[in-house]
């Protein structure tokens, strides 16, 4: 065997080449990256940080600590999803008069697929999924969810994902496809290169994490619910959350199957989505879409569930018409799955079909509308506080009825033949996950915020980034609503008609004006940090909040609760409040916790090397780490010190402090 | 506000029923189309403001149609009859959404201003148990769903009446198609990155330019060589996709003389940015001229010719091919251009017949040495399954060796 076949044996198609050294834009990132990386972990070495992060941290199987790392996760990536758009929107504002601005199409077409790529699955799920995470076990009375084990590991498996996407930008190239890949360009044939390669294996390996997460949460909300709460006395953001975990539990198998079978294409020779030998595109279209419509509702349904807690808290008020909310949430559960066909209208359809399709989707409008005018009457005879998650809900409710009307319009086949695929579609689907998921996020976050860390948000840095972010959503996408009805379609490299020029001048303002939104978030987290002490919150509701996250301390201790509470009531801790109920201190137990493990993290680990080989052709690195990270699962199960029991004099000693802090406080 | 009073019965015209005055809709939506440019847009937005009570009164389109028109919004002021009906629908679905958006909007900021905790006068009606009201409730179940229930008949008709697949009954509002008036055939074929045009009447094929005479019935056959890709003139009517070994149908008219500009609406690689061509509306008489000079300005398309054609190229010019060899699109279609190729027709003709088993498996070729020298391709790298003797009956009709038929 001579040295060639060697390397080629073991690196696979990765050589040298594969550093894009040669393009600027790309080297100039990747300085940054690494000067701030290396700085990033000097910093931690220096403090000593490693041992804490590890303990602490990685190898938590917290559901609090979890829920925090998939909002830093998802918040980081939010920066690098961000840094796309903002090409994106300085390129179509310069690509005029024969200027080919500054990406050419090779680096354009890859920066809009990572965009689309990252923003869903690696900024809005992480932090949707962050937030239930955190958010449900508290709501519903359990000290942690249904497998704490298994929660890590979904954490890491994203994480694995995440990085092989970061890792596209330094080794290799990303898709330039799209960001759902249609074959045929996904095909062998029109991508030969290692793009589609680290799609498909980014995706499969977060998407691992994404299914067992959502059958945790499932399995969480049905079995651990605390004594008297009943499915229709559980709060609505569970009660979103679980439909939303039912949705993705259904709908993720999907995915991968879809990406399975494009894999089988692109490796093993096999026909499916191929032009010739009998492969029929379509289908991966029609696969892709019926996981891609629910998808979009599982971004959103979590959220609508914040609005309804946020709503009723700052009106203090119940909410208006909860079964109503309840069994609108259940009605776009089912009817997400009746809808997919809309994307793709265009697509030479009979008539009947298409109506049937633009139908069910005009019908999933009537439960949202019905949400958003209980949210109305949440707020009519309340007393509104204006804190910075009441504005972010104020912004949505307005913002997404509009989202709402132009996706109707989308929804009339005839009309959507005409904006199918243009910039109108592209400023509706920002217009409700901006306006809905984003802003629902923001909100969450200044919401559950002193609840995760004892101290509010900076209020005024808190109003500036949600000024920012809603005018700019403003500026930025209704010129491009213009624009789709000027007939400009989306994925534009460049342009031919000056006449366009302004408007994409206007929206890249927005955008600018976005980018200040999400600079003020910073600056709010760092100036809320720096002032901690003042915003410090010891009563553990700092809302006169009504559900049960907010009846114990803040941060929560590891337990969460030291008595599992019963309920009596769908705002169990507002009417707990409301009959004056007593805090119990004494008769403690000691109680049965899950031991921390680092197993989550050594499989995802691998789960990244085993893709990362398989992406570029490293067979013998691909079945060493395959094996490795089966044995290493195998070996976990015999991992028998899994629990521990916190001693009753501890949670004694942890409660009296709290009872002793709330005395001197209240 | 104008409801439109539609009827269950095909081929209603909902274009007729949404002007009082078709003459001065005709004034306002399709004036000339003067590049005005942007300083005239950009106040006209406040215009928007100003007018949104007007717009509730059923005048959104001339609205949208002054403030956009201005600015080339070609959905807006389309000059074929297709396109303008599905502009109308936007308007109609628009309108009929209005009615509910706008006082939900409304009472978001009415109660988040009224019901806010300074203001002392609203404390009175603060009532933090009320949370149902059966009538309330009703109210917001039912009138979502009453405005889905029209939008929905509408959306059954129209699309329907509107289906690309389905062939024109008129022209224009009110100008029904003359009897024994055959459409125009034109075949497209999305390749990468350029369009081609055959037109089989007049025996012709055009690569990024096409021609129709004005008020003709079009009838497009569209396909494509690799990808997908979505053929879109946004003046004449909405977009199909033109996608490999499939093809796609759209009927539409062109109403106004003019150069119109076509794009793919789908996004099909590096060279999709320039994958543009003129659409020229002429009349009768301009067409033909245009057909002679297409005739005269080029050779023959051969399957040879075609098979350079598909290679990828960007910004590719205008050519004319005077001729185009015997049923070249079919071959298009099915796939079959080289000429050791099954064509997929055939393909699913024998599969039908059960297929050739196992034996089939083998049954995969490249373009030959011969072929590949000839168009100057360096390598195979295109797998396909091979052609099969085929004999023809007297009359044509494909046959298998055995003689039976294909």
């Amino acid at each position: 065997m001579n040295t060639p076949d060697l390397a080629k044996l073991i690196f696979g198609r990765l050589t040298l080449e594969a550093i894009p050294y040669h393009e600027p834009i790309l080297l100039g990132t990747f300085a940054m990256v690494a000067i701030g990386g290396i700085a990033l972990l000097g910093l931690i070495t220096k403090a000593k940080l490693w041992g804490y992060l590890w303990k602490e941290w990685f190898t938590s199987i917290d559901h609090k600590k979890i829920g925090i790392m998939y909002m830093v996760l998802g918040i980081v990536m939010l920066l690098r999803g961000f840094a796309d758009a903002l090409m994106m929107r300085a390129q179509q504002a310069l690509a005029f008069n024969g200027n080919p601005g500054f990406l050419p199409p090779h680096h354009y077409d890859q920066v809009f697929t990572a965009h689309g790529v990252i923003m869903i699955f690696f900024v809005a799920m992480p932090l949707v999924t962050g937030l239930m995470n955190y958010v449900v076990p508290l709501q519903i009375g359990a000290r942690d969810v249904a497998f704490p084990f298994l929660n890590n590991f979904s954490f890491w498996m994203t994480v694995s994902g995440a990085l092989l996407v970061m890792a596209s930008l330094f080794v290799g190239e990303f898709a330039r496809t799209g960001w759902l890949a249609y074959p045929p360009l996904s095909g062998l044939a029109q991508s030969p290169d290692v793009g589609v390669d680290y799609y498909i294996w980014s995706l499969q390996v977060a998407g691992v994490g994404t299914t067992l997460s959502g059958i945790n949460l499932v399995a969480t909300i049905v079995k651990m619910r605390a004594p008297g709460m009943s499915m229709m006395k559980m709060p609505v953001f569970t009660w979103t959350s679980l439909c939303t975990n039912v949705l993705i539990v259904a709908a993720f198998p999907v995915l991968t199957a879809c990406l399975v079978l494009l894999s089988l294409d692109r490796y093993a020779g096999t026909n499916f989505f191929t032009n010739d030998f009998g492969g029929n595109a379509m289908m991966y279209v029609n696969l892709i879409w019926i996981w891609g419509h629910p998808e979009v509702y599982i971004l959103v349904l979590p959220v609508f569930g914040v609005f309804s807690e946020i709503v009723s808290t700052f009106s203090r008020k119940r909410l208006f018409g909860y079964a109503s909310m309840v069994y609108a949430t259940v009605v776009i559960t089912v009817l997400s799955y009746l809808v997919w066909l809309h994307h793709f209208f265009t697509m030479g359809s009979g008539a009947s079909v298409n109506s049937f399709f633009g139908i069910t989707t005009m019908i999933i409008s009537i439960p949202t509308g019905a949400k958003i005018f209980n949210w109305l009457f949440t707020m009519y005879r309340g007393r509104i506080k204006f804190e910075v998650p009441m504005l972010w809900t104020i912004g949505f409710m307005v913002t997404f009825v509009i989202g709402g009307m132009t996706g109707v319009m989308l929804a009339v086949p005839p009309a959507d033949f005409l904006l199918h695929n243009s910039l109108f579609l592209i400023a509706h689907f920002h217009n409700v996950i901006i306006g809905g998921v984003v802003f629902g996020i923001f909100a969450a976050i200044n919401y559950w915020f002193p609840k995760a860390f004892g101290y509010k948000l900076d209020a005024f840095w808190g109003k500036c980034s949600f000024w920012f972010w809603l005018v700019g959503f403003y500026v930025a996408f209704m010129p491009l609503y213009v624009l789709g009805f000027m007939g400009v379609t989306r994925r534009m490299n460049h342009f031919e008609d000056p006449s366009l020029q302004i408007w994409f001048q206007i929206a890249a303002v927005g955008a600018g004006l976005i980018a200040l939104g999400i600079g003020s978030f910073i600056i709010q987290l760092y100036v809320s940090w720096k002032r901690r002490d003042e915003l410090r919150d010891v009563s553990g509701d700092p809302w006169h909040g009504r559900t049960l996250e907010w009846a114990t301390s803040s941060p929560p201790p590891d337990y969460n609760f030291a008595f599992t509470p019963v309920v009596h009531d769908s705002d169990a801790w507002w009417q707990m409040k409301e009959h004056k109920a007593e805090r119990r201190t004494e008769g403690y137990l000691p109680i049965h916790m899950p031991k921390n493990t680092g197993a989550g993290i050594i499989i995802a680990g691998f789960a990244f090397v085993f893709g990362f080989a398989m992406i570029w052709h490293m067979w013998i690195l691909a079945g060493l780490s395959f094996v490795a990270l089966l044995v290493t699962a195998i070996g976990h199960t015999f991992n028998y010190k899994r629990d521990y029991y916190i001693p009753a004099e501890e949670v004694a000693r942890t409660e009296t402090a709290r009872t002793e802090e709330l005395a001197n406080h209240v | 506000m104008i409801l439109p009073r539609f009827s269950w019965r095909w081929g209603q015209h909902i274009e007729d029923r949404v002007p009082d005055n078709p003459r001065t809709w005709d004034n306002v939506s399709y004036g000339p189309q003067k590049r005005i440019g942007v300083p005239f847009c950009v106040p006209t937005i406040a215009s928007i403001m100003r007018m949104s009570m007007k717009m509730l009164r059923g005048l959104l389109i001339p609205a949208l149609a002054l403030l956009l028109s201005g600015c080339d919004a070609v959905l807006i002021s389309p000059a074929g009859d297709i396109a303008r009906q599905q502009r109308d629908l936007i308007a109609i679905s628009v309108v009929l959404m209005l009615i509910i958006i706008i006082p939900v909007i409304v009472m978001i900021l009415l109660f988040a201003w009224k019901y806010r905790e300074s203001n002392k006068a609203a404390h009175a009606e603060y009532d933090p148990e009320w949370s149902h009201s059966t009538v309330l409730e009703l109210i917001v179940w039912s009138a979502p769903l009453m405005i889905i229930i029209a939008l929905g008949a509408i959306t059954w008709t129209s699309t329907h009446k509107l289906d690309p697949y389905r062939p024109l009954d008129r022209i224009a509002p009110s100008q029904p198609i003359a009897e024994g008036t055959k459409p125009l055939v034109v075949e497209v074929v999305a390749l990468d990155w350029k369009w081609l045009f055959l037109y089989p009447e007049q025996g012709i094929a055009t690569v990024n330019e096409m021609a129709a005479p004005v008020d003709r019935p079009i009838e497009f056959h569209i396909t494509a060589s690799t990808v997908m890709n979505a053929f879109f003139v946004p003046s004449l009517a909405g977009m199909i996709y033109a996608m490999p070994g499939m093809e796609t149908k759209l009927h539409a008219v062109m109403n106004k003389t003019g150069d119109f500009e076509g794009i793919s609406a789908n996004y099909s690689g590096a060279g999709f940015s320039d994958m543009r061509f003129r659409f020229h509306s002429l009349s009768d008489g301009d067409f033909n001229a245009w057909v002679a000079k297409v005739r005269a300005g080029g050779g023959e398309l051969g399957r040879d010719d075609y098979l350079k054609l598909e290679q990828p190229s960007e910004r590719e010019p205008v050519h004319y091919y005077g001729s185009v060899s015997q049923g070249l699109y079919d071959r298009i279609l099915n796939r079959c251009v080289e000429s050791n190729r099954m064509c997929q027709n055939e393909m699913m003709a024998l599969d039908k017949q059960g297929g050739q088993g196992i034996v089939g498996t083998y049954n995969v070729t490249s373009p030959d040495a011969s072929t590949l020298s000839r168009l100057g391709l360096s390598e195979a790298e295109k797998r396909y399954v091979g052609a099969l003797c085929v004999s023809r009956t007297t009359d044509g009709v494909a046959v298998s060796p055995a003689g039976r038929p294909l």
